[in-house]
């Protein structure tokens, strides 16, 4: 299965991702240890230097993840075919052990790269590196995610076997099965689309408080975390039978089919962007010294606006799907 | 905001300036780029079209294909076998059929002959008469209405009139295909009356396949039971195998033109050291330098792969990709001509960006940063 071009290109792109963070780990103990901006050494002068290559070689291999989450889902979707009972994306990911692992560490791995960029952004805005620590002992967090996730990555496609037999969405997001899924599938679709709703009102509201404080920054994060949580729920229990036409068809990957017109990725880019404005807002709200006050409050209003963007598009293109749809599910 | 996209505008705006400065230079870096692109993006292109062709034709299969088996090798199924297939739940259509392979020393080709099912009304022949592929006419130059004569490999003579010529749409499968009626068939080729090459089961419900594969395979224990998944999923399997397979050779002309990028990155001309220096002495920081720098890397990226793609989609859908057709499709002397049908697919060329802008700006993100971050009077000097 290695040989399949996306999962070389996959392969390719976590090997560069790893070896960067390799390098910038040993980087970042270096400069944890030795950083003095008051020192006029060589030292200090090198690192420095070299800190600015750090964080563009960082920030390059972070928009790498990124777009390696989206082209992974995307070909877990078009392998279907070659496993025995697979329709979708979850039967690829189910035909090993290591496939949902790997794509919940690509995404844990995105909301953090997501948190680390915004950190940077600030921290080069600021005249005297105010967050230069904070944001290397980050470094030294989201290395060994990248590591894990790189590692699993490549399990996964190693242990992947044509002629495997894998179960379909249907077996896991069927609303009488016992497993998380089952249960998703289950919930009254008005109360999931009320829930989603109501945080995202929530949500919406607290981002256009979030210059106010470090409490209404975190608030906000919170919401966002929550709201991407119930919008999965939504997704499984009200929007995704809505696109699909069918009362008994929950699965939350089918909808990045070519069928459904890719709609899945409409919704959920600007779910993924909101919730990583939302953590990063509130990562930055609590971490930002005094001296950097001034320059991490804009970036966590840009966030803010960033945030309400994503939710408020989430919001209307769950809506078009809903209205547009000729299935009634609740009266 | 507005401020930001300001900046990003003169930069992407110096950005531009700087690269038609010194446009031999970039010219040939986009040259060698775009040939890259158009290799690996020929490769993958092709490597998509042809797998989905095959699932075209396989998807107008039987769901079911039951071949008889003696010592491991593919026998005969007789019409007893048939027989007792007859009756089983689930399934609409059960076909024996009948084909087999001719070398013909004339066209120096293999042709597969067949008796058309009974249930295609569109290919019924009479005796004496021949339907043949687009390669089998191309190789032979028959035209309905024209003589075709066959030798087997005993002597036997088949005299036939071709009545048609297939159409090259399905050119995949039945280009070296000779359907002749199935009285001529068995005098060919020798054959008994009650022997059938395979059947064909068809199935009413897709999800009811496996089952009734274990069913049939209770009642005919010497047989083996292919479904057209298998057939789908191997098809797939393979082409993808030799796509990634030609991908994985192409990775040293990747990494070749890796450290070309790298190479051209770090030997900067005596006037771009003194350019870049001027800039930091008015004022510009590393940071901006190095914005600058990767915008020329993204103009130089994007301008390479849309000239590549092109060039590569247009080598697969205009010219059958001649480079590397006998390496992804397999070789034969009757290989089909077939047009394939021109798409443009979303992973296909993302994982197209990801295998070669992704090297690419990988390689010159150190030259970049090690130019802007030295002193401006050390560049200059």
């Amino acid at each position: 299965m290695i040989f399949h071009p996306p999962i070389l290109a996959l392969i390719t792109a976590a090997m560069i991702a790893a070896v960067v963070l390799a390098g910038s780990g040993v980087f970042a103990l270096r400069l944890l240890a030795h950083w003095d901006l008051d020192s006029g050494a060589e030292r200090q002068i090198g690192l420095e230097r070299a800190t600015t290559l750090v964080s563009t070689v960082v920030a390059f291999v972070l928009v790498l993840e990124a777009a390696s989450l989206v082209l992974f889902a995307f070909n877990a979707d078009r392998m279907a075919p070659l496993f025995v009972g697979a329709m979708c994306a979850v039967g690829t990911l189910n035909a090993s052990i290591y496939g949902f692992p790997t794509l919940w560490a690509k995404i844990v791995v995105f909301f953090a790269a997501f948190a680390w960029l915004a950190l940077d952004r600030v921290d080069g805005r600021t005249r005297d590196y105010a967050l230069i620590r904070v944001k290397y002992a980050g470094l030294l967090v989201l290395a060994p995610l990248v590591f894990i996730e790189g590692a699993l990555e490549l399990a996964y496609f190693l242990d992947l076997k044509a002629d495997t037999i894998t179960s379909c969405c249907g077996k896991l997001f069927g609303e009488d099965k016992p497993a998380l899924g089952g249960d998703l599938a289950s919930l009254d679709p008005f109360l999931a689309m009320g829930l989603v709703a109501g945080g995202l009102v929530v949500a919406i509201g607290l981002g256009f408080l979030v210059g106010r404080g470090r409490f209404f920054a975190l608030a906000h994060g919170l919401a966002s975390v929550a709201v991407f949580g119930l919008a999965l729920a939504a997704i499984v229990a009200a929007i995704a039978p809505y696109v699909y036409e069918q009362p008994h068809h929950h699965c939350p990957f089918c909808i990045l089919k070519r069928e459904y017109g890719h709609f899945g990725f409409a919704l959920y880019l600007p779910l993924f962007l909101a919730t990583g404005a939302g953590i990063s807002s509130a990562v930055l709200a609590s971490v930002a010294p005094t001296s950097a006050r001034a320059v991490a409050e804009v970036a966590t209003r840009r966030l803010g606006r960033l945030a309400i963007g994503g939710h408020v598009v989430f919001a209307l293109v769950a809506l078009a799907a809903v209205l547009t749809s000729r299935l009634t599910l609740v009266s | 905001m507005r401020a930001a996209f300001e900046r990003r505008r003169h930069l992407l705006d110096f950005a531009v300036r700087s690269l038609a400065r010194r446009p031999t230079k970039n010219l040939g870096l986009v040259a060698i780029y775009a040939l890259v692109v158009f290799l690996v993006g020929s490769v993958m292109l092709y490597g998509a079209a042809i797998r989905r062709e095959a699932a075209v034709m396989l998807a107008s299969g039987p769901e079911l294909t039951a071949q008889a088996m003696v010592m491991g090798r593919h026998e005969m199924s007789r019409t007893t076998d048939v027989a007792a297939l007859k009756g089983l739940r689930g399934v609409r259509r059960i076909e024996p059929r009948l084909w087999g392979y001719l070398w013909d020393s004339a066209g120096a080709a293999n042709y597969t002959l067949m008796v058309p099912p009974a249930s295609d009304g569109a290919h019924a022949l009479a005796k004496g008469e021949a339907i043949v592929g687009e390669g089998v006419a191309r190789a032979r130059r028959l035209a309905p209405g024209k003589m075709l004569f066959l030798v087997s490999p005993a002597g036997k003579f088949l005299k036939t009139k071709v009545k048609s010529v297939l159409p090259a749409d399905s050119a995949l499968v039945s280009s070296d295909l000779v359907l002749v009626e199935e009285s001529d068939f068995r005098a060919f080729f020798e054959l008994p009356p009650d022997v059938w090459t395979d059947v064909a089961i068809t199935v009413a419900n897709p999800r009811e396949v496996a089952t009734v594969a274990e069913k049939a395979a209770l009642k005919l224990p010497g047989h083996r039971f292919v479904t057209r998944a298998d057939m789908t999923r191997t098809a797939e399997a393979l082409f993808s195998w030799r796509e990634g397979l030609a991908l994985a050779l192409l990775a040293g002309a990747l990494l070749a033109f890796a450290i070309l990028a790298f190479d051209k990155a770090s030997g900067l001309s005596a006037e771009e050291k003194r350019e870049i220096g001027i800039l930091k002495a008015i004022g510009w920081e590393t940071r901006d330098v190095i914005s600058a720098k990767l915008f020329e890397g993204g103009l130089i990226s994007g301008l390479a792969f849309l000239l590549g793609v092109i060039g590569a989609w247009t080598h697969v859908f205009f010219f059958s990709a001649g480079l590397f057709e006998p390496v992804l499709k397999g070789w034969a002397t009757l290989y089909p001509h077939f047009p394939l049908a021109p798409t443009i697919d979303a992973l296909e060329i993302a994982t197209l960006a990801m295998l070669t802008i992704v090297p690419y700006m990988a390689a010159i993100l150190v030259p970049v940063w090690r130019t802007a971050a030295a002193d401006p009077d050390a560049v200059m000097r």
